[in-house]
């Protein structure tokens, strides 16, 4: 009995003791910001890796879901005979949730995981240490343009996913289904908001892309340096980054979209 | 050249996403579209603005000429007030000119008509409207053919 009273005090020790490392990683990256600042250059690395190489997932989900935001919509639309809403109602959809969202789970599974099996094999082959032993920081030099670089990507990459996805639904509705091209762009242009819409959403994405990436280069740094721990440290940050996305979604909106 | 491909691939990658959001923005939203954006205001009383929003349209003989700006309570005859923007364009509206509101479609928005009327003197900034016709609303008219009804039954 006492033992699993340990392990529980053990586990809840372990997860506040990994909440506050995270906590003081984040702080002391974002002081070595400025050095980052002037070697742009690793910035740009990370943008590549993150941003340019999610590119074709991200446009290819961002089609997919489209068309079939403009195909169920059009089936559930066409009984009230509200056909003609059907581009509002993909914008929307896609502008204020499935947009920043999806391609938030997309970017954690594809270049979060990247980030953290990176990180953590440097650990693991003592790169890091190497670094410290240079007097060059690692939290300067590795982690802050990486944060920096994920943090770009998501915004840049959930903007795509909302245009090739609101392209996707006209391609369904109105070159398949028939539904009116002047009137899918028209209610589009008249219900859809810069503020409130839009600009909620790229909010979103950018919140999205600090909580994706923290925890990923957090899970690398917090690495225990086996072959083992890295696999579990990468399993982590997708799990962990999901949930975070999925919860801080509802909290966003909750805020945002009284 | 390492170094030259990373930045075409980086420098396509945020125009790309730059672009995008440019797109969502003129596209998606009102930005892109011109009409009522500057020109000037005219204001109608009515008696039920029904399910009027601002931002709704405002339409000669089915054409978009301006949008409705804003809509408030008249502090002293209790009418709501619908002030509209209508493009510098559609200048030459007569005084006389009536409004109306009417629904697009069964589910659609409501939009307010303008009916052009023969004066010589035209509308210009800050006019009312006098003759307008409220929008309909569908209990009152159901109430008032269960009356008439009733009354015809006798």
């Amino acid at each position: 009995m006492t033992e699993i009273l340990h392990a529980l005090g053990r586990t809840g020790i372990g997860a506040f003791e990994s909440l506050g490392r995270s906590a003081l990683l984040f702080l002391y990256t974002w002081r070595g910001m400025g050095e980052v600042l002037t070697r742009p250059r690793l910035v740009l690395q990370q943008v590549y890796a993150t941003g340019v190489l999610s590119l074709v997932i991200i446009s290819v989900s961002g089609l997919f879901v489209g068309m079939v935001l403009g195909l169920q919509g059009y089936n559930t639309l066409v009984g009230f005979g509200a056909e003609e809403q059907l581009g509002v109602m993909v914008a929307l959809s896609l502008v204020r949730e499935l947009g920043p969202v999806v391609s938030a789970l997309l970017f954690a599974g594809r270049a979060g995981s990247a980030l953290t099996a990176e990180i953590g094999l440097m650990k693991a082959t003592e790169q890091l240490a190497a670094m410290e032993m240079m007097a060059v920081d690692p939290l300067h030099r590795v982690i802050a343009p990486r944060l920096l670089g994920g943090i770009i990507a998501l915004p840049l990459l959930a903007s795509i996913f909302n245009t090739v996805g609101v392209w996707g639904g006209w391609l369904v509705g109105v070159g398949l289904l028939g539904v009116h091209d002047g009137s899918y762009w028209a209610h589009i242009e008249t219900t859809v908001d810069l503020r409130d819409d839009v600009v909620n959403g790229l909010i979103k994405s950018v919140v999205f892309g600090v909580a994706v990436t923290w925890i990923a280069v957090f899970e690398g740094y917090d690495t225990v340096p086996t072959s083992e721990g890295i696999s579990r440290s990468t399993t982590r940050t997708v799990v962990h980054a999901s949930l975070a996305i999925l919860a801080l979604d509802f909290l966003l909106t909750a805020l945002m979209f009284d | 050249m390492q170094k030259r491909n990373l930045e075409l691939a980086v420098g396509i990658f945020v125009a790309l996403g730059l672009g995008a959001l440019l797109i969502l923005a003129l596209r998606v939203t009102d930005l892109g579209t011109t009409v009522g954006r500057d020109g000037y205001r005219v204001l109608a009383h009515f008696d039920n603005v029904g399910q009027l929003k601002p931002r709704a349209a405002v339409k000669v003989s089915g054409v978009t000429v301006g949008q409705v700006a804003e809509i408030y309570v008249d502090p002293e005859t209790f009418d709501a007030v619908v002030v509209m923007r209508i493009d510098r364009r559609f200048n030459q509206l007569p005084l006389d000119t009536s409004a109306q509101i009417f629904t697009s479609g069964m589910l659609g928005e409501q939009y307010v008509a303008l009916n052009p009327g023969g004066d010589e003197t035209f509308l210009a900034e800050g006019d009312t409207i006098t003759i307008t016709q409220p929008a309909l609303v569908l209990e009152q008219l159901i109430g008032q053919f269960m009356m008439g009804k009733a009354a015809g039954d006798e």
